[in-house]
Formats: C-alpha cells, sequence, structure tokens
C-alpha cells in the first residue's frame, strides 16, 4: 500500500471567510495554551488542583480545527483528554476547566469529577469517562436519537481520540456501528506518536490509521496536525461532508504531545529525533509564522491577543480560586434521579 | 386464555413503544427476527424504525443508548443473553451508571438480560448477573418472578429516569403463565410476601421464588408454614419487608440462582443480622449455585442451582436449629 497523502492547502483555499476562521482558531488556541500553561504551574505550586493535570499542548490546531465548524446547541462534542482547544472553540467558559480542576462546588462537576472528565451532556458537551472508547458511541446514540425524534436537520457530532483509544474494543465497535446507522459524526484521531509511553510501533501494525477507515466503510482524511490551515481546510470539508449525509468521517491528525502524558511526566522516552523532527514542531509557532507570511496579524496584534488571553485567565483564577469547594454535609449522596428509589437504609 | 411470562415481556414492549414515540428497541437479531426468544415478535413490523438489529457490539449498544438518552430518547436495550453483558460491562457501570451523578443529566435506559439457566445452555448462556450490577451505584436492579411482574415492571423500567437492568429469566418465558398481566400493583422498590407463613421465611426473587413455593408445599406436609418473601427489585432491596417477616417467623433462608461468593443473598443476610438479630432464633441461611461456572448436562446443571429438594433440605436445617 501507497502512504496516505496529507491533505495540504493551497493559495485558491484561503478565501477571505477561510481567513476569518483561520484567525478566530488562532485565538481560541492561543487562549487553551495559555490556561494550560496556568494549569500546569497552579500544579507545580501545589494547593487548589488536588488531581492531575493534562495538557493538550501541540495539539491545538487538530483539535480547535473541528470544534470551530460546531454548533453549541445543535451539535453533540465529546472532547476527550487534549481537547482544551476545541472546548474553547465549542463555547466552554474557562470557569468550567477551572472549577473542575480545583474540584469547586459551583462548576458542572460540582467537585464529583475532576480535571478533564467534564461537560454539560444537556448543551451537548459530553463529559468524558475515563475509559478510553467509550465515548464515540456515545456520540453516536445522540445523533441516532436525534434522528428518532425528527430534530437532526443538519446536526453533527464530534468527538476525538488519540493513536492508543484506536486500539480499544470499544472504540472499533463504535465507530462500526455508526457506519452500520451511517451517522453524521467526525471522529478525529490525534495520532500524537505516544499513548503514555507506549510508541506506535506497540500500539498497531496497519502502516497508517488512515486505512481503517476504508475498512470500517467511512470517509477518511489524512492531515499534519500541525498545519492550522490543513487542519481547517480538513475540518471544514468533514464536517460539511457529515451534514450533507456523507456518514462517519474518519480524521487522523500527526502531531506529537509536547509534553509529559500528565504533568506528573516528564517523557524522557520520547528520543531527541521525534521531538526535533517535523512532527514535534509546535502548532501555534507554525500558525503565528503564517499568519505573519500571509500578512493576516502582525507580530504586534498577536502578542495584543496573549495579552488579553492571560488577562481573561488570570481574572478567572482569581474568581475561582475563591469559590466554595464541596461540603460533605450538604453532598446529597444519591446516585440515582428518582429519589423514591434512594434506599433509606445505610448502606 | 392465558398469557405467558415472555408474552408479558413483549406486550410491555408494545405498550411503552406505543404510549411513547422516544421508545426504542435496539439489540441482536430483535428486529424482522423477533429475537432469540422472539421477545419483540412483530414489533419491527409495527413501529418502523423503532426496533432495530444492532451489531454484535455490546459496549457500543449501551454507549449508543446513553448517548440517546441524553438527546430525550428511552431506549431499551435487548442483550441476547444476560451473559454477553460482561462485553458491555463498562458502558453499564461506568457510563450509564455514573451520567447522573456526575452531569445531573438523567439516565432513562432500560437493559433487558435473558437471565438464568436453563437445561443444556452451558456456562455462557445461564447466568444471572444480578449482584454484579447491584455492587454498582446508580442503578436500578430488577428481577421479576410473575407473568403480572414481568409486564408492569417493564414498563415502570421505560418511565423511570435511571438505568434500570431488568433481569428476566429464561426457564420463566414458556413455563409461566397466568390468566392476563393482572392489575399494576406494587410500585418499584417493594417486595411481596409470595406465600404467608409463620415458621421460617425465605428470602428469593425472579425463578427461585417458584422453586421455593413448591418447597413450602412440601414442608407444609411436615407441618410447617414457610413464607416466602419475592424481593421483586434487588437494587433497592426492601429491607423493612425482609425484616417485617423475619420478626413473624424469627428463621431465615435467602436463596439465590447466582453464585454464592457475596451477592445478593449475601446482602439480605448482612442486613438482617445488623438489623434484626434480636429477632432471629436461628443462624441465617444462604442457598446459591455451586462456586463453578453453570454446567451444560441436566443432571449436572440441576445439581449445581437450588431446587425444590435443596431448598427442603436447607429449611430442615434451618427449622431444626
Ligand atoms: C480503557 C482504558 N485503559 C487504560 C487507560 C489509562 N490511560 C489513560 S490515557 C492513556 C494513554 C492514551 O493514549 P492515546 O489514546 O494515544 O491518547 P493521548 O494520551 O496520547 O492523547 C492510558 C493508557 C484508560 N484511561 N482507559
Amino acid at each position: 500500500m501507497t502512504p496516505a497523502v496529507p491533505i495540504t492547502c493551497t493559495k485558491a483555499d484561503l478565501t477571505p471567510d477561510f481567513r476569518d476562521q483561520y484567525l478566530a482558531t488562532y485565538r481560541q488556541m492561543q487562549s487553551s495554551r495559555v490556561l494550560e500553561e496556568k494549569l500546569g504551574s497552579l500544579y507545580r505550586a501545589g494547593g487548589r488542583i488536588v488531581g492531575g493535570v493534562y495538557l493538550g499542548r501541540g495539539q491545538e490546531a487538530f483539535s480547535a480545527s473541528v470544534a470551530m465548524q460546531l454548533r453549541r446547541g445543535q451539535d453533540v462534542y465529546a472532547p476527550l483528554i487534549r481537547d482544551q482547544a476545541g472546548r474553547m472553540a465549542f463555547g466552554e467558559p474557562i470557569t468550567d476547566a477551572l472549577r473542575t480542576y480545583m474540584g469547586a462546588a459551583t462548576g458542572p462537576m460540582r467537585g464529583r469529577d475532576g480535571n478533564i472528565h467534564r461537560g454539560r451532556p444537556q448543551e451537548g458537551e459530553m463529559a468524558m469517562i475515563s475509559h478510553l472508547g467509550a465515548m464515540v458511541s456515545v456520540v453516536a446514540g445522540a445523533l441516532f436519537a436525534k434522528r428518532l425524534r425528527g430534530t437532526i436537520a443538519d446536526a453533527v457530532g464530534a468527538t476525538s481520540i488519540g493513536d492508543g483509544a484506536t486500539s480499544t474494543g470499544s472504540f472499533h465497535e463504535a465507530i462500526n456501528m455508526a457506519a452500520v446507522e451511517k451517522l453524521p459524526i467526525i471522529i478525529s484521531v490525534a495520532n500524537n506518536q505516544f499513548a503514555y509511553s507506549t510508541s506506535n510501533d506497540r500500539q498497531f501494525a496497519c502502516e497508517d490509521l488512515i486505512y481503517r477507515a476504508r475498512g470500517y466503510g467511512v470517509a477518511g482524511w489524512k492531515v499534519d496536525g500541525t498545519d492550522l490551515a490543513a487542519c481547517l481546510k480538513v475540518a471544514r470539508s468533514a464536517v460539511a461532508a457529515a451534514r450533507a449525509g456523507g456518514g462517519p468521517q474518519l480524521i487522523v491528525g500527526t502531531m506529537l504531545r509536547l509534553g509529559g502524558h500528565g504533568e506528573h511526566d516528564d517523557a524522557a522516552y520520547i528520543p531527541d529525533e521525534v521531538k526535533f523532527s517535523k512532527v514535534g514542531q509546535d502548532c501555534l509557532l507554525v500558525a503565528e509564522k503564517f499568519m505573519i507570511a500571509e500578512g493576516w496579524a502582525t507580530k504586534a496584534e498577536i502578542d495584543a491577543w496573549l495579552k488579553e488571553a492571560r488577562a481573561t485567565v488570570d481574572q478567572a483564577v482569581s474568581l475561582v480560586s475563591k469559590e466554595p469547594i464541596p461540603d460533605p454535609y450538604r453532598e446529597s449522596w444519591q446516585a440515582l434521579s428518582s429519589s423514591e428509589l434512594v434506599e433509606s437504609w445505610q448502606l | 386464555m392465558s398469557v405467558t411470562y415472555l408474552e408479558a415481556i413483549r406486550e410491555a414492549q408494545f405498550e411503552a413503544l406505543r404510549s411513547d414515540p422516544n421508545v426504542f428497541v435496539y439489540g441482536q437479531d430483535i428486529g424482522q427476527f423477533g429475537g432469540a426468544f422472539k421477545a419483540t415478535k412483530g414489533l419491527a413490523r409495527e413501529f418502523p424504525g423503532r426496533v432495530l438489529d444492532a451489531p454484535i457490539s455490546e459496549d457500543a449498544m449501551v454507549g449508543m443508548a446513553v448517548g440517546a438518552a441524553v438527546e430525550g430518547a428511552r431506549p431499551i436495550v435487548e442483550m441476547q443473553f444476560a451473559d454477553f453483558s460482561s462485553v458491555g460491562f463498562n458502558q453499564i457501570v461506568n457510563q450509564a451508571a455514573t451520567l447522573y451523578w456526575r452531569t445531573n443529566t438523567p439516565c432513562p435506559i432500560t437493559i433487558r438480560l435473558p437471565s438464568g439457566g436453563t437445561a443444556g445452555s452451558g456456562p455462557f448462556h445461564s447466568q444471572s448477573m444480578e449482584s454484579i450490577y447491584a455492587h454498582y451505584p446508580g442503578l436500578v436492579i430488577l428481577t421479576p418472578a410473575t407473568v403480572e411482574d414481568a409486564y408492569w415492571m417493564l414498563l415502570d423500567s421505560v418511565k423511570l429516569d435511571d438505568p434500570v437492568i431488568f433481569c428476566e429469566h429464561k426457564f420463566l418465558y414458556y413455563h409461566l403463565k397466568a390468566e392476563s398481566f393482572g392489575e399494576h400493583s406494587l410500585p418499584i422498590g417493594k417486595a411481596r410476601v409470595a406465600r404467608p407463613g409463620r415458621h421460617a421465611t425465605v428470602v428469593t426473587y425472579s425463578a427461585m421464588v417458584h422453586e421455593a413455593l413448591r418447597a413450602a408445599d412440601e414442608l407444609q406436609m411436615e407441618g410447617y408454614q414457610i413464607e416466602v418473601v419475592d424481593l421483586r427489585s434487588v437494587k433497592p432491596m426492601d429491607t423493612d419487608t425482609i425484616l417485617g417477616s423475619v420478626a413473624r417467623t424469627g428463621r431465615l433462608l435467602v436463596v439465590g440462582e447466582s453464585f454464592p461468593w457475596g451477592g445478593v443473598s449475601a446482602e439480605v443476610i448482612s442486613r438482617v443480622s445488623t438489623e434484626a438479630f434480636h429477632m432471629l432464633d436461628a443462624p441465617p441461611m444462604r442457598l446459591n449455585s455451586k462456586d463453578t461456572p453453570i454446567p451444560y448436562h441436566p443432571n449436572l446443571w440441576k445439581a449445581h442451582r437450588p431446587t425444590v429438594g435443596s431448598i427442603c433440605d436447607a429449611l430442615r436445617r434451618l427449622l431444626r436449629f
């Protein structure tokens, strides 16, 4: 088999509309990077963040590009571990992230779950469980129900997954099922070369994950995940194809996780040859160079956006830091919504 | 005219589909074929697009149901056999069961498990999974023993805003008949005294209710009146009804078809020992299957699970103490 060729942008793709979305996406990526840097330092400082911190550094372009195509309230989105940028692009407030990381009583998860395990399912943002691969079928189910209830119109669902999680049975079952039902789902595989410490060669044996699309009977798109222009082009095309009734779309992006699996991990297992190769370049820097070269933004403008993003994050951190932590005496300790079925027996 | 337990399951799904357009049924071979046990016979024709064949993907089937529930649907998932729900275990206990608690989003799904043994079914088509699922917070576990309960409890399950594991017993599918589906009498979560007595209490559920009733008939000839409590719902567990019965009889035997280690029978005994130790005239006993996989040959199978004979023996020992 010949290697799959990634889709790239040409001059003709760079329309004014494309430029506007590029700039808007870049700003989400930048805000995401700023927030994640803050989360990292809060983690190292110790204190309010009780659990781990898992960052999407290096995956912002790939993550945000798909989410930028979604409409909150109509479309469904199940972000995963490295989708801070996508979450922002989907309209998740910064406070949802901070409150969940800090376990604040005020956040959507109310101290019951933490870090990346957050969402607002009733607004179409699913809250991932840890078990990898498990969210794909949930998005498929939400789309199925929209179709059943006649509310689907041109809605789509999107979810992300890592190279490692494509090895789960759950992933395989769900993508196959979505294909059988011809659901408008976009599944983005971020091949960041490592699943925790395990490299691709210990994860799968096929030459390129994109070849799986053929086997599942779904459309496949391969892209350089460090190139925002290419990511946007692919995301726009794939989402449009799903909206138009083209069934599931599998996007495979390549990049490097620019950090550890979590902030506890120094990723010493990533060889320098990979770190300093093309796959290891930082999508934010690539985008900055591109915007300046195209004359879409100046260095001064980019710096001003950065300042603004930092101020927004600092403000949110100081707000959330003062918020109450959950109180075990006020906690309902009720796992069922049907109160009458909660056992009064003290288990 | 009489109706079977299986017809009750089918008719309840018919009624659920008829009365609420948000209900759909998803499972292997349940469409045009009507299911491995024919529990959805004819439903695909009556409700086009709402009774659908699923790929052999128990994980994805349950995940799909959870996503659909978030969007306002009320899915019924049929596992072809309870045993195969182990492949969907993660989605059941980690996705469905945690959704409400984590995100304040109700999760109205019903997962039907054709459960329990029939002769010749062997290790992988005979399991009873209620104890496994009952261990996890966030699930309701129902184990109907009668035609009436099969019908009304299934309808109740679909209306409930929480995930229900509906354990329907395969042995009862064809064997158990009633005149009609009767009336909706007891709500979910309430046990039923299936037979009043005063010398000992048998707490049980599902197919074992019928074994216990026959054992009670036999012991009657020996001069004992055995009270049989049908739990109906193993989670929540109606502890008050159990304690009320033990208060009357002073003796307790718990019977379950599932494996002996831990489980529903251990839970009943733990509650009674903690709360009603002073009411007991004898140490509480339990009878479950043997601690091996479920055997294939009828000779072995009958010896593996509790039966009228082994329940009578256990009761005699309990009454002699
Ligand atoms: C089913 C399951 N097994 C193991 C884990 C533990 N785990 C969490 S993240 C991870 C690596 C995931 O790698 P990949 O899917 O490539 O995503 P990445 O972290 O690289 O974004 C592992 C093994 C898990 N969350 N779920």
